[in-house]
């Protein structure tokens, strides 16, 4: 086992969010707005979707020593599942479900002639005799093979079940949406994964690596730009916030120019200064980033360090202005009068009430910091160029769309993987949005 | 009024400072410029003759803060704080690391940005308040449902797709306009469709979205109510009492980005090659030339501040409620 820095804040994470769902669930005022979520069919579904990603991402973020290759090269639990697809390289690019190489090259024939062709894939539908003709029928007849293995696991597991169980598992309002988008998402992972051992499944790209690997590698990047960032940037806003709104006087003042001087520096700018600033370090520093792995890791740590700082101020500011209101309320005003230290009175009075607005904007936040990476990556200010992202599978392939016949894929497999991914995220923050804010108690 | 004003300018002449400490620490403290003369020169064994002579062609080969070895006021002038820093309030950038004159490529390159920037802002803001004012005028209908849930994905689709799908769909399959480059002059209009037209429909979603939400608040008011129960049609009253208090905060919004808008847009610019401030910056930071980048940073923080200001300033003219306490 060998444990990363972005590996440790992302167990350090789940560790948090299980205890942030475990606090909110014994609020008594956070009661109501959880069972509306819980009843809301597209925040249920939504939210079994981002939990896949989860998994995925969580399964790509155990690593360990690779004992085959006896350098330090780390793989991961994920890297183990998808080994078919890590080694399936090709030469270069080949379309998906695709038997032949993208361009043409010398072939020798058996009697010694040789021959200007697309040559045959040396993976992608390797033990079909006859490509042409027989490829659709395979790919079709392995697709359903899967599909029907998960119908027939799923349906024995169903049949299991008693009776009452059964009912239980129907019963809730958003149960069918969530078995729903289970079923699928899990229909779907086999049967590529399924298929990805005969085939690439989304293609190759330009040094002959499966496109479909990639993708999936590069949800973990997303997640941890998307989720470690709000790790670093919610302490400083809530304890900024809280404290400039509650103390009003010089701690306010001092609070309120730290924020607007950070705001007023353009946020692609001051990440791009502060980028250039660690590579400048790394580079004068080679000998503690020696290993590649490790480099990336850090730039990747370092991109959410700074995405954080520079993206705390939103929050803060709102914070504040809550903690304003909050604090000329009767029930604040009589903990003061009673003689509560002012810690305890930001701890039990102002804190709980601000939860909803940072729940919120975490959530809200998340999706939009997806898609930054993709542009910061484009600009070369984002993550390593090593890291799978789908910014860099982007960045890759965009040059590509100039070629004739058009290299499509790449981007096509960034594209659903992003989409889906966001819009996930998207419509469950309008979800918890609906149900935690308590100004759209009408809508 | 003036009184006001001179309060603000007051204001803002600290947080430029603070702008200018911050960006100092970052590009001189952090790393110091020995560490910057050996990234640019590249190799891991440089000499430090190598070194010295980087750093004097570029005046890096002063003391930060302080020199000793000057008379009087010279001990903080001659140093790299007062040389690069300070002298940034002067709109005096330099040179950059490659040679060039800063301040006179900015003035060269903000107007290409500007004629991108402005006809898209201009553009997005008509198609996205009539959208919303549409959707609003048919809510609680399958017709805005299907409009939110078409925004929602409109959303979640990365900018580089919307660009990247533009150029290929209207600029290589239709041919309509060129995919990319930049002309002076009226010639640049054929340039400078695709981009405009491809920002607005990137900010659709977002912009479609808050400005729904803006007229739905204002909706539920009770000025509207009255107007409703005067007699007003649903188009009247949206047209004519709900737009017109919604254009307070849409106006604001609208100010505080003006001044940014010579800055232009970084993938926008590099994309369609159009030779802008943002296309400048990314040249830069893929150069990695420190100068620009800095003078940029320092550069958008100024232009923020002024649309602060200016928002300030608007506020007291479109609403009369505000006082200016």
């Amino acid at each position: 086992m060998l444990v990363l820095w972005t590996d440790a804040l992302i167990y350090l994470l789940v560790l948090a969010s299980l205890g942030l769902v475990w606090y909110l669930s014994r609020q008594q005022t956070m009661r109501r707005p959880l069972t509306k979520l819980l009843s809301s069919p597209v925040a249920m579904a939504t939210l079994t979707l981002l939990l896949c990603f989860g998994l995925i991402g969580l399964l790509d973020s155990i690593h360990f020593k690779n004992t085959e290759s006896n350098g330090n090269e780390a793989i991961s639990v994920l890297d183990r599942a998808c080994d078919a697809m890590r080694s399936h390289g090709e030469k270069t690019y080949s379309e998906p479900f695709a038997a032949y190489l993208y361009s043409k090259e010398t072939i020798t024939q058996p009697d010694g002639s040789t021959r200007w062709d697309y040559p045959r894939l040396k993976h992608g539908g390797a033990d079909l005799q006859n490509p042409d003709t027989d490829l659709m029928a395979d790919v079709i007849t392995k697709a359903s093979l899967g599909v029907v293995k998960v119908v027939l696991v799923l349906g024995l597991l169903i049949w299991l079940l008693t009776k009452a169980n059964r009912r239980l598992l129907w019963q809730p309002p958003s149960a069918k949406a969530v078995w729903l988008v289970l079923s699928l998402v899990i229909t779907l992972t086999y049967s590529l994964w399924l298929l990805s051992n005969d085939y690439h499944v989304f293609g190759t790209d330009k040094v002959g690596e499966d496109v479909f690997y990639q993708a999936l590698k590069s949800i973990r990047t997303g997640l941890v730009i998307g989720c470690l960032t709000t790790l670093v940037m919610l302490p400083l806003a809530i304890v900024f916030g809280i404290m400039a709104g509650f103390f009003k006087v010089w701690i306010d003042d001092l609070i309120q120019f730290i924020y607007t001087t950070l705001n007023s520096i353009p946020s692609v700018l001051l990440i791009a200064a502060s980028i250039l600033m660690v590579q400048v370090y790394m580079t004068n520093h080679a000998e503690d980033f020696n290993n590649l792995l490790v480099r990336a890791d850090m730039r990747l740590l370092f991109l959410c360090l700074i995405l954080g700082v520079t993206s705390w101020t939103g929050l803060c500011r709102m914070l504040r202005a809550e903690t304003l209101k909050l604090r000329e309320m009767e029930y604040v005003q009589a903990a003061q009068a009673l003689g509560v230290k002012p810690a305890m009175i930001l701890y039990r009075h102002i804190l709980p009430n601000v939860m909803h607005i940072v729940l919120i904007s975490v959530v809200l936040d998340f999706s939009s910091l997806v898609l930054a990476e993709a542009v910061l990556s484009y600009i070369n200010i984002g993550v390593d160029p090593t890291t799978h992202s789908w910014g860099n599978m982007i960045n890759g392939a965009r040059l590509e769309m100039a070629r004739e016949p058009v290299v499509w894929w790449s981007l096509a497999a960034a594209f659903v993987f992003m989409f889906s991914l966001v819009l996930a995220a998207n419509l469950f923050a309008d979800s918890v949005r609906d149900a935690f804010d308590p100004r759209r108690e009408g809508f | 009024m003036i009184n006001y004003l001179i309060r603000r300018l007051l204001y803002a002449l600290p947080l430029l400072m603070a702008v200018n400490v911050l960006t100092f620490v970052l590009f001189f403290v952090v790393n110091s410029p020995d560490d910057m003369a050996r990234m640019q020169l590249g190799q891991k064994r440089v000499t430090e003759q190598a070194i010295a002579n980087w750093k004097h062609q570029h005046g890096y080969d002063l003391p930060l803060l302080f020199n000793s070895d000057e008379q009087g006021a010279k001990q903080l002038t001659t140093t790299i704080f007062y040389q690069k820093s300070v002298n940034l309030f002067l709109f005096d950038f330099g040179i950059s690391d490659s040679g060039r004159n800063i301040g006179a490529d900015i003035q060269q390159r903000m107007w290409p940005s500007l004629a991108l920037a402005l006809p898209s802002l201009i553009v997005g803001l008509l198609v996205n308040i009539s959208l919303a004012l549409f959707m609003v005028l048919f809510r609680n209908s399958y017709l805005e449902l299907g409009g939110s849930v078409l925004l929602v994905m409109l959303m979640s689709i990365s900018s580089l797709f919307y660009i990247i799908g533009g150029q290929f769909l209207i600029g290589k399959l239709l041919k309509w306009v060129p995919i990319s480059g930049y002309d002076s002059g009226w010639s640049a209009i054929k340039f400078l469709m695709l981009p405009v037209m491809i920002s607005v429909v990137a900010g659709i979603g977002s912009g479609v979205r808050w400005y729904r939400s803006l007229f739905l608040e204002e909706v539920e008011k009770d000025y509207v109510r009255t107007a409703r129960a005067k007699g007003l049609s649903e188009t009247q009253v949206l047209f004519k009492h709900v737009l017109q208090n919604a254009m307070i905060p849409i106006l604001t919004g609208v100010v505080v980005v003006l001044p940014l808008l010579f800055m232009g847009s970084l993938i926008m610019e590099s994309f369609f090659s159009i030779p802008g401030l943002g296309s400048y910056t990314i040249d830069a930071i893929n150069r990695q030339d420190f100068a620009i980048v800095r003078s940029m940073v320092f550069l958008g923080s100024v232009l923020y501040i002024a649309g602060l200001l200016l928002t300030d300033i608007s506020y007291t003219l479109v609403d009369p409620r505000v006082r200016l306490s």
